[in-house]
């Protein structure tokens, strides 16, 4: 039978089961082959804070959603073509962020009496015509890929499992996806276990069979690649670019990176990775707390390394005492912050920028930080460049804002050209710089470069410029302690200016508005690039004028910020959070910037904000 | 993985002539109060350095907060005032980033064992190679007289006017069950004995806690007095020296530093039950175990070795790329 084969520009799909299902593991595979078929992609996976829920229940329910298309897209899409639930609480879970005709491709072996009550179905949706809106395939995934694997022998319970490999072979067909690159994963993840191999193998083909013979399935689609710049691209999450954005910074300014850290959700990735990575001179530290994390890193930047903690906003909470000490000690430390939602525990999976502020003011004391904002997984890579530039530059601790999103999120990536990296001086002081009344060299510690306000980095092991630093507060020059009232006013402001003149060596903040007609700007910082991004272009397709600019830098802010914010009638300010970016900018450039603001644990999805910007752009042009 | 048993100072450059006390000592004007028992310990610790040898610029002090934590201040070599109970953290990296620095951590009971509990048992867990010396005075001096954690119950103090409620810690006893390698007690007034025990600590590889009685003129005076009466003290004091005998209760054994088992240690920190009739002084333990620096520049080393040229770009671009 040959079957038709329809063109679409574009597909979501979303895969949902229990947390042991393996649907990330799906969702990484099926994002693998359309990457490698060059398709345009961007993914969320979404999964619980427990390890493994009660099975069959709705807190137990894991999920990865992927966009895919043949043109560039920004985010992993709002409602899903096609949804994939492998038992009724995934079913239940997800049914509702589907749209009308949407494709709902269900594992019929769980809808038992028992597993549709523990998902709080009192009647079976295949059966009561719940589903009467949409294309729905009910299939016995389970039984058919435990069917299909009997040769192996493997225990019922094993077999079960190889289901989710069944269902990422029916998806590959139905979309068209290589298989080479899921077989060989298949090959060298499963090595030592043979018929565990072979078992997963075959479920994986039969249900790419499946799909090529059922009658259920009449259609399957082709989505072309996309046209991208040339270049060599691979896939890449947001901790992944951002930890290697940490090797590369050790490796361009020549200091080994010191990682101290203590494992949270959803920053720990970050430390496994660079756990792997002690060839290029990292040391990764697993710290009895988050205090002595950053307390090690911070000790190893005194010594003359790349300090760095990653944590997220409850482990910052911790380390703000030490934030402090590094703001007046003047030393090198990125603090990496993967926000999730909060207050407290909060949300630990989900995604949430809520720690803006905290990361501004959440100190005692003026204790002003550098602050660097990722707007997309890929972008980690650069945004942890800056922030290593900046910290080795300023003698500064920089706070790096990722967050749950962004930490586990994914798309393509041009690979950088490793030659075209900047390169960071660490420029280390080795000679006296303040010539004593007796004629004699000596070392000033906090004797400040007159372009930057940078202090010199003078480390243990240089003769001639031992020196002593602490929390307490220093006279300006030499560095010794002083409780003089106009020094420290003086100090306060000079730690905060030095912080300020980091603007001179930003990028000044784009504004994309290609009719240069338009009266209201989109702004925005973090990982709502890629929904602002696509609601601008949703808007623009249906002639509305709207411009976009996002930011890098949230401390300082580029330097034509207020002149950009003073273009515009309107500035419509997009945040995962109350206002927090709004409140900074009011008080900075007294703009009345108008805010749409939501904290569900998802990123926005771009249909609410085209919405939520077509009125505020009616309203300007009436 | 085996690392070579060898001394705390192994790996520090030694200096091409010898030092001084005087260059040692900082510009800065000592700020403790008249009769502080820091400033014997100050002294003490200015004429022992050079006796180690090393260069100057590769010592480095670490303290927290509290009276005796300004002791980095009046020493010139490198050093950090740190924050509260953090120091023993913050020389942990330190210490593992530079093999080529005497590191020492400067603390009191109340920086410790009270807010820094938590990093300084994991530093003596972990036998990171550091040299950390606890000032006792059994009170808190910077905020004027409040009990510690080492305070003897029913303390009076400003926070407890009927008398302190919590057992104190014995911290030797603490040390040894962090699983510490090197343990001994001293005092602020027997210069000699002091002396002797801080060069046993600096040269031992690993964490070497050193607790030193020493006196608070102002809100605690006197507390050791009993253990620096000449006559007094002799009944009062053992100690404690390796290879002699030793009596605990109605047993007696030979003392031996070295015994991996730190049991007998235990035992003999306990000889003191809080009244100060009985004090042993002196080192209680001194065993070789691998320290967390050492092996972390190992795995280091080890990942370089088998690849002394790692490729930036090869690690990131990783192994399923396509090109357009």
């Amino acid at each position: 039978m040959t079957k038709q084969v329809e063109q679409l520009d574009q597909v979501i799909i979303r895969f949902a089961g229990d947390s042991g299902d393996g649907m990330q593991l799906t969702g990484d595979r099926f994002t693998q082959e359309t990457a490698a078929f060059g398709n345009d992609l961007s993914t969320l996976p979404n999964f619980p804070a427990e390890i493994r829920a009660p099975a069959g229940t709705l807190p137990g329910v894991s999920s990865f959603q992927l966009h895919f298309a043949d043109h560039d897209i920004l985010t992993p899409g709002d409602a899903p073509d096609v949804l994939v639930a492998m038992n009724p609480a995934a079913l239940r879970a997800n049914v509702n962020d589907l749209e009308p005709g949407a494709t709902v491709i269900v594992d019929t072996h769980d809808f038992t009496a028992r597993n549709l009550g523990r998902a709080g179905y009192a009647t079976s949706p295949l059966e009561d015509g719940s589903l009467g809106a949409y294309d729905v395939h009910p299939v016995d995934l389970t039984n058919m890929t435990v069917e299909a694997i009997k040769e192996f022998e493997l225990t019922r319970k094993d077999a079960e499992r190889a289901k989710n490999m069944f269902a990422l072979g029916l998806l590959c067909w139905l979309y068209g996806r290589p298989t080479e690159g899921t077989e060989q994963f298949l090959g060298t993840k499963f090595a030592r276990v043979p018929n565990i191999r072979d078992a997963n193998m075959a479920a994986f083909r039969a249900g790419w069979n499946f799909g090529e013979t059922t009658e259920d399935f009449a259609v399957s689609y082709q989505i072309k690649p996309a046209a991208m710049a040339s270049g060599t691209y691979r896939n890449i999450s947001g901790n992944l670019a951002l930890s290697y954005g940490l090797v590369a910074a050790s490796v361009q300014s020549g200091l080994p990176l010191f990682l101290g850290a203590y494992p949270i959700t959803p920053a720990s990735d970050i430390l496994h990775e660079l756990s792997k990575h002690k060839r290029f001179g990292v040391t990764t530290f697993q710290a009895e707390d988050e205090i002595a994390g950053i307390g090690a890193a911070l000790g190893a930047s005194f010594g003359g390394a790349l300090g760095v903690t990653t944590t997220s906003g409850p482990g910052i909470a911790l380390k703000s005492e030490t934030i402090g000490l590094a703001v007046t000690l003047e030393l090198p430390l990125v603090i990496v912050d993967v926000q999730r939602g909060g207050p407290s525990t909060g949300l630990p999976t989900k995604t949430e920028q809520a720690d803006l502020l905290q990361a501004m003011f959440g100190r005692n004391g003026e204790a002003p930080v550098a602050i660097v904002a990722p707007r997309s997984p890929a972008d980690c890579f650069d945004a942890a460049l800056e922030a290593v530039r900046i910290a080795i530059t300023y003698r500064t601790p920089v706070m790096l804002l990722s967050d749950g999103y962004l930490a586990n999120g994914s798309e393509p990536w041009q690979l950088p050209d490793i030659d075209a990296l900047p390169v960071i001086d660490p420029r280390f002081a080795t000679q006296p710089n303040h010539d004593g009344a007796d004629g004699v060299g000596h070392f000033w510690p906090y004797l400040r470069d007159p372009e930057t306000l940078a202090r010199p980095w003078a480390i243990p092991g240089t003769p001639g410029l031992e020196h002593r630093i602490g929390g307490l507060e220093k006279a300006d020059g030499h560095g010794n302690i002083s409780y003089d009232p106009r020094n420290h006013d003086l100090m306060v402001r000079t730690r905060k200016a030095k912080i300020d003149r980091i603007a001179d060596t930003v990028e000044p903040v784009f504004v994309e508005d290609p009719g240069s007609r338009a009266r209201v700007l989109a702004l925005g910082w973090g990982s709502t690039y890629g929904s602002i991004g696509a609601a601008c272009r949703r808007l623009r397709e249906r002639g509305l004028d709207i411009a976009q600019a996002h930011l890098r830098h949230l401390n300082p802010f580029p330097s034509n910020l207020g002149e950009v914010l003073s273009r515009y009638d309107r500035v419509v300010l997009p945040e995962m959070n109350l206002g927090q970016l709004a409140m900074l900018l009011r008080a900075t450039y007294l703009v009345d910037v108008v805010g749409y603001n939501q904290v569900r644990g998802v990123p926005f999805s771009v249909a609410e904000l085209e919405a939520a910007f077509t009125t505020i752009v009616e309203e300007v042009s009436r | 993985m085996t690392i070579e048993p060898m001394s705390g100072l192994q790996l520090v450059p030694r200096a091409d002539e010898p030092t001084t006390r005087k260059d040692f000592s900082s510009d800065q004007e000592v700020r403790w109060c008249p009769g502080c028992g820091d400033y014997i310990v100050l002294a003490a610790v200015q004429s022992f350095l050079p006796s180690l040898g090393l260069r100057r610029e590769n010592v480095v002090f670490i303290s927290g907060i509290g009276c005796s934590s300004r002791f980095p201040y009046y020493l010139d070599t490198y050093g950090m005032h740190s924050i509260h109970g953090r120091a023993p953290a913050i020389a942990t990296g330190l210490a593992t980033s530079r093999p080529d620095l005497s590191v020492f951590v400067v603390t009191g009971d109340g920086d410790a064992l009270s807010i820094g509990g938590n990093h300084l048992i994991h530093a003596m867990r972990r036998n990171v190679n550091l040299t950390i010396l606890l000032f006792n005075n059994r009170i808190y001096g910077l905020t004027k007289g409040q009990y510690s954690p080492t305070s003897e119950l029913g303390k009076i103090t400003k926070s407890t006017p009927m008398g302190s409620l919590d057992k104190p810690f014995n911290p030797v006893s603490l040390a040894l069950g962090a699983e510490a390698s090197f343990v001994a007690r001293t005092l602020d007034s027997d210069r000699a004995h002091l002396i002797e025990v801080l060069q046993a600590a600096a040269d031992h590889r690993g964490t070497s806690f050193v607790e030193i009685y020493q006196n608070c003129p102002i809100f605690n005076d006197g507390a050791f007095d009993m253990l620096r009466d000449k006559d007094e003290s002799e009944a009062r004091l053992i100690r404690l020296r390796h290879g002699e005998p030793v009596q605990v209760g109605d047993r007696e054994w030979v003392h031996d530093i070295h015994d991996p088992d730190p049991s007998r240690a235990f035992e003999i920190s306990r000889i003191d039950d809080g009244s100060m009739t009985k004090v042993p002084v002196g080192i209680f333990r001194s065993v070789q175990r691998p320290t967390y620096d050492d092996l972390v520049r190992a795995q280091v080393e080890t990942a370089r070795t088998d690849d002394p040229e790692p490729d930036l770009a090869s690690l990131i671009a990783g192994s399923d790329t396509w090109t357009i």
